[in-house]
C-alpha cells in the first residue's frame, strides 16, 4: 500500500457526501493527509490506482532494502533481556545518549553532554514536532524553504506561528542538471527576516532534490541568523547519504551557530530501520530543556529495546568510523549506484533527472516530454496529472514536487516529480522494464 | 532574545516528578517501590513472539507501517473491545494507535480543548493530566476522588456529561488489574456515553512491557478523526516491531479471554497476592496502607513515621515529598509522594501519605519488607 502525505482539513471540502466519506475511509486507511482542498477528490483515483500491487512504487521514501544484519541481531539480542522492556530514562536511554554524544561530538568536533545536550524523540518528525512546540509559538513567523517536507507547514501552523516561504530556484535548465543548481537567492532571503522570525527550518540534505548546502549557502544563512536573533531548525535526517564529491556541513558547527540550532537526527534514516521511530535533537542545554518540557508532556520516554538495539548498532559503527566499511559511508556507496542506475533510467526515457548530491530521492522534469494530459480530469497542476497519468498507464508510481510547496510556487515546480531510489535491485529492475518500453506504449 | 526563547505555552508545566524521583532511585534506592513498572518479565508468549518476529526473513518490520496503528494491531484491539464494550467496531476509524497511553492522552487533550475550556480532573490524578490540559490552553477543575468506580458512580458522571455535553477522556490503563471480584466497568459502555468518550488503553500495563510504549484509543469516529489529526502532524507513525508484537499478544489472549490460562486472568490474581503481601508488610510496622481495589499501587498513610523527619514550617515543598527523599537516601527505600498527585493549591491536603508500587517479584517485596522491620526496629529500640 503505497501511503502519500498531504495535509488537509476534511472539514473544508466542497465535495458530495458520498466523495467525501469515500476519501475518509481511503485516507485513513492509507494514513494519507490531503492537501489543497481543490485536489483532494483526485486523490481518491490516485491512492486506489496506487493501492495495486502491479504498480512498481517509486513514490513514499520508504526502504525495500534490508536493515544491516547486525542492526536486527541487536534488537533480537535485546529482546532477551527481561529489564529492557520496562520504562528508560524519558529524555534518552543511557546507553543511547552516550553514543549518540560520541558520534557527534567527533563529527561536530566539540563537546556534547549526553544528559543536557540530547533528547531522543519519535522519529525525526518527533523532534521536529518537540522543537516547533518548544520554541515556536504565536506571533512568530518561521522561515520555510521550499520545496519542503510536507509536515514543516502545518506543524508550524499548529504552533500558531506563520510560515514565510522562500523557493530553491534553479539557475540551470540545462541538461546536466544537478541538485548544486537550485539556490536560495541571498538578497530574496535576507528580506524575507525580520524582528519577527523566530526560526528558519533548513533541510540538508534536502527532500526532495537532494541539495547539500554548501558551506557558503550555509554561511549566508548563519549571518542572517545572528544578525536577527533567529533560530535555525536543522532537518538532517540524511545526513550520511552524501555522494562523492560532497560533504555534508553542519550548520551548528559554524561561528556563532551552535547556541542557536537545534540539529535533526534519525535512525530510520541512519540505519534504514523506519519502523523504528527513533530520532534525536542535538543543541544547546538552554535550547534542549525546552524540548525536554514538550517530551515530558507529550509521551514522556521512548521505547527502551529499540533505544538500546540502536545504541549497540551505534558502538559498532563509532568503533570504525576512520574505515570505509562503517555503515554511515558504505550506505552512501550502495545507493550512490542506484542513484546513477536511476538517472541513467529516467534520460533515456526522455526525462530530465536532477542528480541529487545526497538523500534518497530525485527529481526529474516531466515537461520535456509533452505528454498529451488532456483527458486527466481537472484543474489540477501538471506534476498530478502527470502522475496520475504515469500511474495508470506506464504502472510507475511517484510524487509530483507541488505537494512540496506553498500555494504561491505551484507553478515553480510543476513540471517536476520525485522518485525513491533506496530500493531492491528487483524493484530497480521493475522500474527498468516499464521505462525502456515506455516510448513503445500508445499513450 | 529580549523575551523569552520558549514559547509560553511551557509555562508552568516544566516541573516533573518522575525526573527528580527516579533520578533519586536509581541513585540511592536498593529497593524500587517507586516508579510504576513491574520488576518481573512479561509472559513468555510474548517474549517468544517477539524473537520469532525478529527472527524471521520479514525485513519490512523495521519499515513504517500504517500511521494510524499497524492493521493486525487495530484488528485485533476492535474485535475484543468491540466484545468488551458490546458494540460493532471498526479497526480504522474507532481504533488509534499511540505512543504508550501517554501520547494517547496528550493526543486528547490536544485535539478537544482549547483556550477557555474547563476540564475536570479527579484527585489525586496522574500527574501528566494537568501539565496537558495547561499546554492545551485549558483550565483544570479538580474535585476529590475514590479508586475502581463502581457502577453507580460511573453514572452519576455519565449523566452529568451528557447534560452538560462534555466529552469523557477515560484513562482506563489498569483496566485487567482488578481485584477482590470487583468489576472494571467502561464508562464508554454507559448509556449515551459511547459518542462522548474516548478510552485510553496500554500495552504496557496490559502485558507488563512499559518500556515497548504501545497504547491506543478506542471511540467513535467523529472524535477519533480529531486524534488522528494530531497524532499525524506530532509523530506521524508508531515503531512497528512492538506493534505486531502486541497484536500476537492480543491474539492470544482473545482466544483464551476468560479461561484460567488467559494472561488477564492469570495476573491480577497474582498482583492480589503482592498486595496482600504488602500491605501485611505496612501494616506490621505501623505504616497504614488503604487497600486498593485495583491498578498496582498502593498509598499508606506515614504518619507514625514522622518523627524520623522533621517538619519544616512555611517550606515550599510538601512533607510527603521530603519524606519520601528521605526515606530513599537513609532507608535506600523508594516510593511516590502522594502530593505529586494533587495540584498545586492542594499538595498539602494529604501530605503523609506515600505511594508504594507492588508490581515487583518476590525478592523485591521480600527485601523491602526487611528495610521496614529493620526500620521499625530502629525506632522502638532506644
Amino acid at each position: 500500500m503505497t501511503f502519500w502525505k498531504k495535509e488537509c482539513s476534511l472539514r473544508q471540502w466542497p465535495l458530495d457526501t458520498k466523495t467525501q466519506d469515500e476519501l475518509k475511509a481511503l485516507t485513513t486507511m492509507c494514513g494519507i493527509k490531503l492537501v489543497s482542498k481543490r485536489y483532494c477528490h483526485h486523490w481518491v483515483e490516485f491512492t486506489k490506482v496506487a493501492a495495486d500491487p502491479s504498480i512498481v512504487n517509486l513514490g513514499q521514501g520508504l526502504p525495500d532494502i534490508s536493515p544491516p544484519s547486525y542492526v536486527k541481531e541487536e534488537l533480537a539480542n535485546v529482546a532477551a533481556v527481561d529489564r529492557l522492556n520496562q520504562y528508560t530514562r524519558g529524555f534518552g536511554h543511557p546507553s543511547l545518549v552516550k553514543a549518540l554524544s560520541q558520534v557527534y561530538e567527533r563529527v561536530c568536533g566539540r563537546k556534547i553532554d549526553p544528559l543536557t545536550d540530547i533528547l531522543v524523540t519519535v522519529g525525526g518528525y518527533g523532534s521536529l514536532f518537540s522543537t516547533i512546540q518548544a520554541l515556536i509559538e504565536e506571533g512568530d513567523e518561521v522561515i520555510i524553504i521550499e520545496p519542503f517536507y510536507d509536515c514543516y507547514e502545518p506543524m508550524v501552523k499548529m504552533a500558531g506561528a506563520k510560515p514565510v516561504f522562500i523557493p530553491l530556484r534553479n539557475k540551470n535548465d540545462g541538461n546536466c542538471a544537478s541538485s548544486a543548481d537550485w539556490v536560495l537567492d541571498p538578497g530574496e532571503l535576507a528580506k524575507k527576516f525580520n524582528s519577527k522570525t523566530k526560526a528558519i527550518i533548513l533541510n540538508t540534505p534536502h527532500n526532495p532534490i537532494g541539495k547539500v548546502f554548501t558551506r557558503e549557502e550555509l554561511q549566508v544563512i548563519a549571518d542572517l541568523c545572528i544578525k536577527h536573533d533567529t533560530l535555525c531548525i536543522s532537518d538532517e535526517v540524511y545526513e550520511w547519504l552524501v555522494y562523492k564529491g560532497k560533504k555534508h556541513i553542519k550548520i551548528a558547527t559554524l561561528p556563532g551557530m551552535w547556541e542557536r540550532t537545534i540539529t535533526i537526527g534519525s535512525a530510520g534514516k541512519t540505519y534504514s530501520v523506519t519502523g523504528w521511530k527513533l530520532g534525536w535533537s542535538i543543541g544547546p542545554q538552554n535550547l534542549i530543556k525546552h524540548l525536554q518540557v514538550v517530551h515530558q508532556n507529550t509521551l514522556y520516554t521512548c521505547p527502551t529495546p529499540l533505544q538500546e538495539a540502536l545504541a549497540r548498532a551505534f558502538w559498532i559503527d563509532y568503533k570504525r568510523m576512520d574505515d570505509p566499511d562503517c555503515y554511515f559511508y558504505s550506505l552512501s556507496r550502495e545507493l550512490e549506484s542506484k542513484r546513477d542506475r536511476m538517472a541513467q533510467l529516467l534520460r533515456e526515457v526522455g526525462l530530465k533527472p536532477v542528480i541529487p548530491d545526497g538523500g534518497y530521492f530525485m527529481i526529474a522534469d516531466v515537461s520535456t516530454l509533452n505528454v498529451d494530459l488532456s483527458d486527466v480530469d481537472g484543474n489540477q497542476p501538471y506534476d498530478y496529472k502527470f502522475v496520475k497519468w504515469m500511474i495508470k498507464s506506464k504502472k510507475l508510481s511517484a510524487i509530483p514536487l507541488s505537494a512540496f510547496c506553498g500555494p504561491e510556487t505551484k507553478g515553480q515546480f510543476e513540471k517536476y516529480i520525485r522518485f525513491c531510489f533506496i530500493k531492491e535491485d528487483s524493484t530497480l529492475d521493475a522500474a527498468e522494464v516499464i521505462l525502456k518500453n515506455w516510448t513503445k506504449q500508445t499513450d | 532574545m529580549s523575551r523569552p526563547v520558549q514559547a509560553r505555552r511551557l509555562e508552568g508545566v516544566d516541573k516533573n516528578i518522575w525526573v527528580e524521583f527516579v533520578k533519586l532511585a536509581a541513585t540511592y534506592s536498593t529497593v524500587n517501590l517507586g516508579q510504576g513498572f513491574p520488576d518481573f518479565p512479561p509472559p513468555d508468549f510474548l517474549k517468544e513472539a517477539f524473537t520469532r518476529a525478529l527472527s524471521g526473513e520479514k525485513h519490512m518490520l523495521h519499515q513504517y507501517t500504517r500511521a494510524f496503528g499497524h492493521p493486525p494491531l487495530v484488528k485485533i484491539l476492535a474485535q475484543l473491545f468491540g466484545k468488551l464494550l458490546g458494540r460493532e467496531l471498526d479497526p480504522m476509524t474507532n481504533v488509534m494507535v499511540t505512543v504508550g497511553a501517554y501520547q494517547a492522552l496528550f493526543c486528547c487533550f490536544q485535539a478537544f480543548v482549547d483556550e477557555g475550556d474547563e476540564v475536570i480532573i479527579i484527585e489525586p490524578f496522574f500527574d501528566c493530566y494537568e501539565p496537558m490540559v495547561k499546554m492545551a490552553g485549558g483550565t483544570p477543575v479538580f474535585i476529590p476522588l475514590r479508586p475502581v468506580f463502581s457502577r453507580e458512580e460511573l453514572e452519576l458522571i455519565a449523566d452529568l456529561c451528557v447534560k452538560h455535553d462534555a466529552l469523557c477522556i477515560s484513562d482506563e490503563v489498569y483496566e485487567w488489574l482488578v481485584y477482590d471480584g470487583k468489576e472494571h466497568v467502561r464508562i464508554a459502555s454507559l448509556r449515551g456515553m459511547w459518542d462522548r468518550t474516548v478510552s485510553i488503553g496500554s500495552a504496557g500495563k496490559t502485558f507488563s512491557v512499559t518500556g515497548w510504549k504501545v497504547g491506543w484509543t478506542v471511540g467513535p469516529n467523529r472524535l477519533l478523526q480529531h486524534l488522528r489529526t494530531m497524532h499525524q502532524n506530532s509523530v506521524y507513525h508508531c515503531a512497528t516491531a512492538a506493534q505486531e508484537v502486541v497484536a500476537q499478544g492480543f491474539q492470544r489472549e482473545f482466544e483464551r479471554y476468560g479461561k484460567p490460562d488467559s494472561y488477564f486472568v492469570q495476573l491480577p490474581k497474582e498482583m492480589q497476592q503482592k498486595r496482600d503481601q504488602l500491605v501485611q508488610s505496612l501494616v506490621a510496622v505501623g505504616m497504614k496502607p488503604i487497600i486498593p481495589e485495583g491498578t498496582y499501587f498502593l498509598v499508606a498513610d506515614i504518619s507514625e513515621f514522622k518523627s524520623d523527619v522533621p517538619d519544616v514550617p512555611n517550606s515550599d515543598e510538601p512533607y510527603d515529598s521530603r519524606f519520601a527523599k528521605w526515606m530513599v537516601k537513609n532507608k535506600g527505600l523508594a516510593a511516590i509522594p502522594l502530593s505529586a498527585f494533587y495540584c498545586g493549591p492542594h499538595k498539602n491536603n494529604y501530605n503523609s501519605f506515600i505511594r508504594f508500587c507492588f508490581a515487583k517479584e518476590e525478592a523485591t517485596l521480600k527485601a523491602a519488607d526487611d528495610i521496614l522491620q529493620k526500620w521499625k526496629l530502629e525506632k522502638t529500640t532506644p
